[in-house]
C-alpha cells in the first residue's frame, strides 16, 4: 500500500495539480469551526480553572470553595511556591537531565530508523520488533533489576560522585534515553519508509556516502517527525518522576517533579499553592512546544524534494 | 547487599582518608561552580557555618561529617528539623548535611534507599515499620547510644525504640495522638457535652444530625485516615493485646472480634460525611473549620496543622479521646504514632562515630524542645521535657497520651506496611462503600486469604 | 514493484559498514542491556518470592504460586483486567478517533487552527502533578467545580466522582481522553503534514469531496502513521497508571484498579513483593506484547517482502 506513495506517477500529478485547490463547502466549514471552538473551550476550562484557583489565597477558597467569586486575587501562591520548593534548583536538575536525553534519544533513534529502513539486511524486521516491543514494556517491570544493575556498574568519578550509575544524572539520562528509544525508532522508521526511493537513488549515483545520505537527506526530510517527537520527548522526560524515585538518592538531585511532590506535603497541603507550582513547572514544556510547533506546522511535505 | 561498600572501604584503608574528603570537596566545588551559590544553601543546607563541605573543618573530638536523610519536606517541620540539626551540629562539633526528600517518595523508596548508599542518619517511624528493616539488617543497632540516653526516656518510649531482637535501633523525637476533634464554639453554642461512652457518642451524633450538622467529618481518599478509625474501634472493643496480635497476624482476620469492629463501625458510618472515598482529608478538615461538621477523628499532626495552614483559629479547636466501648478497656489505649531517627547499616564507615554522637544529642529533652519550638501539634517523649511553647492542644496531647496504659503506633506502622497499604486500605474503602453484614463477612474472608499470602514465614 | 531499485548492502564500502555498525550497534546494545535484560529478569523474578532485600540468595523459587495468588486470592486482579479492557475500548472507540478527527480538521487550515491545536495539545504537556491538582479541583466532592455548579456540593446530595466505584473509572477516563486525544492529534498531524499535497489535489480534481478524498486517498497513504497510532493507543491503555495513581492519592481506590497500578504498588513501596509484582507485570506484558508483536511482525514482513 505504501508503494502508492512511491509510485512515480505522484510527482507528475503534483505538477499538474498545483495551483488549484477546491474550497470546502461553506456549511461544512462552519460546522468544523463550531466543533473546534466548542472542543477547545471544553479542553481549556480545567486549566483555566486551576489558574484561577492558583491566583486566590487559600483562606478564601477554604471558606468559599474553589468555584466562587474571588475576594481579591494574589500572586502570593506563585511566589510562595517558588521559594518554598526551591524550584530553581529543581528546574536546573530537570534541564540537566532533559536536554541531553532528548538530543541523544533523537540522534540514536534516527540512526537506527535510517539503517533499518534504508540498508536492507537480514535482521531488519527482528530489530524493528526488538525496539518497538521494547517500548511496550512498563517501567515497573524494568525498575527492580535496573536498580541492582545501577549499583553494580562503575563509572568514572567525574560522572558520578559515588562512582556508580546510581544517584547520578548520567544514570537518569541513560535510562530515559533507552526507555524512549523504542518509541522513537518505531515512529521514525515508519516515517522514513514513506520517503520516496527516488530521492536516494540520485544520491547514490552521485556517490554520497551512507552518512551523507543520513545527515543531508534523511534528517531534513524528517523534520516534522523529529519536531513532534522532540516535543513529546521533552514533555515525557521532563515530567517523568518514576525513574528518579528509585535511582536518585539525594533530594537535591531530583527533577522538578519532586519539587511538586515536596509541596504536596506530608500532611498539610495548600492546593492553591500546589496548583501555582505545577503551573510554573509547566512553562518550559510550553516554551518547547511553541518553539517547535512551527517545524511541524510549516507544512513541510515529503512530496517536495526540498527540505 | 553490600556490593560497592566493601571495595570502597578497603581502598579507603589503603589510601589515606583524605582521598574521599578531597573528592567530596571536589564534588562540592564542582557543585558550587555549576549552581549559583544561593541554590546550594537553599537545598543542601550545611548546618555548621564553618564547614562548606570539607570534613576536617569541624572542631572537637567527635568532629566529622554526617549526612542526614530527611522526610520532613513540609515547610514547618523542615524548618524545625533544620533548627534541630543546627543545634546538634554545634553541640557535637559535627558537620551535618541534610538530604531532604519528599515524604511519600522517601517512604516508598526506603527499601532501595537503605540498600544502596544511604545517608548515615535518616528519619523514620517507630513500630513494626522500624523493626522490619532492623530485622532485615538495614538498620544499625545503637545500644551504645542508648546507654547514654536511656535515662532520658520512660519504659514506653524505650520499648518503642527496640527491634524484635531486643536491641535499640531508634531514637524518638515526638509523637501525637489520634483523637476526636471539635470546635469549642460549636459545642458551646449548641450545648453539646463531651461523650465518654459509646451511647453518649451515638446520641451526640444523632443530635448533631438533627441540628443540621454533618456529625462526623470524614475523608478516606488517601486511604490511611480510615485505618485510624479501625485501630481505635479495635482498641476500644478488643483491647491493645488483641490489636497487636491481629496486626502481627497471630489471630485470623475472620475472628468474630474483628466482625464486631466492623459492625460497630457500620453503626456509626451513617453519621460520617458521605462521599469520603472521593475526598482528601484536608477537605474534611475544612468542613470542620467551617463549622458545618461537628466532629472529626484524626491525628493532631493533621487537623491542628491544617487549621494553621488555612489560617483558622487554633484556639477554638479542642479534642477528646475516643469514647469507651468495652468497659474492660475503657479509654486505656490510642494510636500515638512516634517519629524519630535511625542509623543506616550501609552508612559510610567514617560517619558512624559522628552519627552516634548526633543521636546522643537527639535523644535529649533539650533536642526535643528545640525541634518543637515552632511546632504547634506534636509533643515530646523525653522525661521532663519542658516545652514552653506548648499550646492547649499540645498540653492536652501530653495529658491524654500519659493516661494511656499502652499506645499503638498506627496500622501501617504496627503491621506489614505492604499489607496495610495493598490489602487493608482497599478493603476498608470497600467496607465504607458497602457496610452491609454480608459485605463484612466476605471482606473478612478476602482479607484473611490475602494475609495468608503475605504473612508466610 | 520498485524493489530492485533499492540500494543493496553488497554495494557498501568498508567505511559505510563501520558506520552502519555504529549507528545500529550502540542503540541496540543499550536497549538490550537496560531495557530487555531488566525486563527479562523480571520475568524470571515472577517465579520467585522476594521482598527486594538482600542478595540473590534471598530470592526463593516459588513456582507459579504468584500467578495462582493473582488469579484466585487477590480481589483486585480481575477488576484490574476488566478495567484495562474498558480503558482500551474507550481509547480505541473514542479518544483516538477524536484525536484523529481533530488532526484532520486542523489540517484543513480552518480559521484559528493554531489555537485549537495548541489548546488541545496542552494536556499532553502538563505534568502529572498538575493534572492531579486540576481534576482534584474539578471533582472534589464539596468544593469542586462540577458539584458546585450543579449544586451537588452538600453532604446530603453530593456526587462522589472519584470515590464511587461505579463512577470513578469513567471520571478518570474523561481525564485520560482529555490527554489522549491531544496526543493522537499531534502524531496524526505530523503524519498528515507529510502527505504529498499533490495527491489530495489530484483527488479533488477528480471531483471527490473532502471526506472521500480523506478516506480514499489520504487514509490509505497514512498507513505507517495509522500503525503508530494504533500501537500508541494500545500502549497507553495498557500501561496507563499515572492518572489513577495521582487520582487515588495513595493506594488505588476501589473501582480504579488497573494491572499497571497493581504492579507499581507491589514493586515500588515500603515493603515490596518483587516476585508477586513481577508476575502481575508479566501478565500485563503477555497481554500487550503478544498480539502486538504478531501484528507488527506480519506488517513488517509484508513490507519487507515488497
Amino acid at each position: 500500500m505504501t508503494a502508492q506513495v512511491r509510485s512515480p506517477a505522484a510527482p507528475a500529478v503534483a505538477l499538474a495539480g498545483s495551483g488549484r485547490v477546491k474550497k470546502t463547502r461553506r456549511p461544512a466549514r462552519v460546522a468544523a469551526l463550531v466543533f473546534m471552538i466548542t472542543m477547545t473551550v471544553l479542553w481549556i476550562v480545567p486549566i483555566v480553572f486551576a489558574l484561577y484557583v492558583s491566583l486566590r489565597p487559600v483562606e478564601d477558597t477554604a471558606k468559599n470553595g474553589y468555584f466562587s467569586l474571588p475576594h481579591g486575587l494574589t500572586l502570593g501562591n506563585f511566589t510562595g511556591a517558588w521559594v518554598q520548593s526551591d524550584m530553581q534548583q529543581y528546574f536546573l536538575n530537570s534541564v540537566i537531565i532533559t536536554v541531553p536525553a532528548v538530543i541523544v534519544t533523537l540522534f540514536l533513534a534516527s540512526c537506527v530508523a535510517f539503517v533499518l529502513t534504508r540498508v536492507p539486511f537480514r535482521f531488519n524486521v527482528a530489530l524493528l520488533i526488538l525496539f518497538t516491543a521494547g517500548n511496550l514494556l512498563p517501567q515497573q517491570v524494568i525498575i527492580t533489576p535496573l536498580y541492582r544493575l545501577y549499583l553494580l556498574i562503575p563509572v568514572p568519578e567525574w560522572v558520578s560522585e559515588n562512582g556508580l550509575l546510581y544517584n547520578s544524572y548520567a544514570g537518569l539520562i541513560l535510562i530515559n534515553v533507552c526507555f524512549q528509544l523504542g518509541f522513537c525508532v518505531f515512529v521514525l522508521s515508519n516515517y522514513m519508509k514513506s520517503i520516496p526511493h527516488e530521492i536516494y537513488e540520485a544520491a547514490v549515483v552521485d556517490g554520497a556516502s551512507l552518512w551523507i545520505r543520513y545527515r543531508r537527506l534523511t534528517l531534513p526530510l524528517c523534520r516534522p517527525a523529529l519536531a513532534a517527537l522532540a516535543t513529546l520527548l521533552t514533555t515525557w522526560i521532563y515530567n517523568d518522576f518514576f525513574w528518579a524515585i528509585v535511582l536518585i538518592q539525594r533530594g537535591d538531585k531530583r527533577p522538578i517533579t519532586s519539587a511538586l511532590a515536596n509541596l504536596q506535603g506530608q500532611f498539610v497541603s495548600n492546593q492553591n499553592m500546589i496548583a501555582a507550582a505545577a503551573l510554573i513547572a509547566a512553562i518550559p514544556t510550553l516554551i518547547v512546544y511553541v518553539a517547535l510547533q512551527k517545524q511541524f506546522i510549516a507544512g513541510l511535505s515529503l512530496g517536495s524534494t526540498k527540505g | 547487599m553490600s556490593h560497592r561498600v566493601t571495595p570502597q572501604s578497603s581502598s579507603a584503608a589503603a589510601m589515606p582518608t583524605s582521598r574521599r574528603s578531597v573528592l567530596k570537596g571536589l564534588a562540592v566545588t564542582l557543585g558550587a561552580t555549576a549552581f549559583p551559590a544561593g541554590l546550594l544553601t537553599a537545598c543542601g543546607t550545611s548546618t555548621t557555618p564553618s564547614s562548606s563541605g570539607s570534613s576536617g573543618a569541624g572542631a572537637g573530638a567527635g568532629a566529622g561529617s554526617v549526612t542526614f536523610g530527611s522526610n520532613y519536606s513540609d515547610p514547618a517541620p523542615k524548618d524545625a528539623f533544620a533548627a534541630l540539626t543546627q543545634a546538634a551540629g554545634q553541640k557535637t562539633g559535627t558537620d551535618i548535611k541534610i538530604n531532604t526528600v519528599d515524604h511519600n517518595t522517601f517512604q516508598n523508596n526506603i527499601n532501595s534507599y537503605l540498600q544502596a548508599t544511604p545517608d548515615a542518619l535518616f528519619t523514620w517511624f517507630a513500630g513494626y515499620r522500624m523493626q522490619f528493616f532492623a530485622q532485615q539488617g538495614l538498620i544499625e543497632p545503637i545500644d551504645d547510644v542508648w546507654q547514654k540516653i536511656g535515662a532520658n526516656f520512660g519504659p514506653a518510649a524505650q520499648s518503642l525504640s527496640k527491634g524484635l531482637d531486643g536491641k535499640f535501633y531508634f531514637v524518638p523525637i515526638y509523637n501525637y495522638p489520634w483523637v476526636v476533634f471539635y470546635n469549642k464554639s460549636t459545642f458551646k453554642e449548641k450545648g453539646y457535652e463531651v461523650p465518654t461512652t459509646w451511647d453518649d457518642y451515638m446520641a451526640l451524633l444523632k443530635k448533631m444530625k438533627s441540628d443540621g450538622l454533618t456529625p462526623l467529618a470524614f475523608a478516606d481518599k488517601d486511604g490511611w485516615p480510615a485505618l485510624g478509625t479501625f485501630d481505635i474501634l479495635n482498641l476500644r472493643i478488643n483491647g491493645y493485646d488483641f490489636h497487636i496480635q491481629l496486626m502481627k497476624h497471630e489471630v485470623p482476620w475472620t475472628d468474630p472480634r474483628v466482625t464486631q469492629v466492623f459492625t460497630q463501625w457500620a453503626e456509626m458510618l451513617p453519621y460520617a460525611q458521605p462521599g469520603s472515598t472521593g475526598r482528601i482529608w484536608q477537605d474534611a478538615v475544612k468542613t470542620l473549620e467551617s463549622k458545618k461538621a461537628g466532629l472529626m477523628f484524626q491525628g493532631t499532626n493533621q487537623v491542628a496543622a491544617q487549621y494553621v495552614t488555612d489560617g483558622k483559629d487554633l484556639d477554638d479547636l479542642d479534642f477528646f479521646p475516643f469514647p469507651a466501648i468495652n468497659p474492660q478497656f475503657g479509654q486505656d489505649y490510642m494510636d500515638a504514632p512516634t517519629d524519630g531517627f535511625c542509623l543506616a547499616k550501609n552508612a559510610k564507615e567514617d560517619s558512624v562515630a559522628p552519627a552516634k554522637k548526633v543521636l546522643e544529642y537527639l535523644g535529649t529533652a533539650e533536642a526535643e524542645a528545640t525541634f518543637l519550638k515552632t511546632d504547634q501539634w506534636d509533643v515530646a517523649l523525653a522525661n521532663g521535657a519542658t516545652i514552653p511553647t506548648y499550646n492547649d492542644i499540645q498540653k492536652k496531647s501530653v495529658d491524654v497520651i500519659s493516661k494511656c496504659k499502652a499506645v499503638s503506633q498506627f496500622m501501617d506502622r504496627d503491621t506489614d506496611p505492604g499489607f496495610a497499604s495493598n490489602v487493608m486500605i482497599p478493603s476498608i474503602q470497600k467496607f465504607i462503600n458497602d457496610p452491609s453484614t454480608g459485605g463484612i463477612k466476605s471482606l473478612q474472608d478476602s482479607i484473611e486469604a490475602q494475609a495468608k499470602t503475605i504473612f508466610t514465614n | 514493484m520498485a524493489v530492485h531499485s533499492r540500494p543493496r548492502a553488497r554495494g557498501m564500502s568498508p567505511r559505510d559498514r563501520l558506520i552502519v555498525g555504529l549507528m545500529l550497534g550502540v542503540p541496540v546494545l543499550a536497549d538490550l542491556a537496560f531495557i530487555w535484560f531488566p525486563a527479562l529478569s523480571s520475568v524470571a523474578l515472577s517465579f520467585t518470592r522476594w521482598n527486594g532485600i538482600g542478595g540473590f540468595d534471598q530470592i526463593k523459587p516459588y513456582g507459579v504460586e504468584n500467578y495462582r495468588i493473582a488469579a484466585t486470592v487477590d480481589p483486585q486482579f480481575w477488576p484490574a483486567v476488566e478495567h484495562n479492557a474498558v480503558w482500551l475500548l474507550v481509547f480505541v472507540c473514542f479518544a483516538t478517533p477524536l484525536g484523529m478527527l481533530f488532526a484532520v480538521v486542523i489540517d484543513r487550515n480552518i480559521q484559528g487552527s493554531r489555537i485549537y491545536q495548541s489548546v488541545l495539545f496542552l494536556p499532553v504537556m502538563l505534568s502529572l502533578a498538575l493534572i492531579g491538582i486540576i481534576w482534584e479541583l474539578i471533582y472534589s466532592p464539596n468544593y469542586g467545580l462540577i458539584n458546585t455548579i450543579t449544586g451537588h456540593n452538600q453532604d446530603s446530595n453530593l456526587v462522589n466522582w472519584l470515590g464511587d466505584p461505579h463512577l470513578n473509572l469513567w471520571a478518570v477516563l474523561v481525564e485520560a481522553c482529555w490527554r489522549q486525544a491531544g496526543y493522537v492529534m499531534i502524531l496524526y498531524l505530523a503524519g498528515l503534514k507529510a502527505v504529498d499535497p499533490s495527491l489530495r489535489e489530484a483527488a479533488l480534481m477528480d471531483g471527490s469531496n473532502a471526506w472521500q478524498t480523506f478516506f480514499r486517498v489520504v487514509f490509505p497513504v497514512m498507513k505507517p502513521i495509522n500503525i503508530v497510532i494504533l500501537v500508541v493507543t494500545l500502549i497507553e491503555s495498557l500501561r496507563a497508571y499515572d492518572l489513577v495513581y495521582i487520582n487515588s492519592h495513595g493506594p488505588v481506590l476501589p473501582g480504579l484498579e488497573l494491572l499497571s497500578i497493581l504492579v507499581t504498588q507491589n514493586i515500588l513501596g515500603e515493603q515490596t513483593r518483587i516476585g508477586y509484582g513481577s508476575s502481575l507485570g508479566v501478565v500485563l506484558l503477555v497481554i500487550s506484547l503478544v498480539p502486538i508483536s504478531v501484528f507488527l511482525y506480519q506488517t513488517f514482513r509484508r513490507e519487507a517482502r515488497r
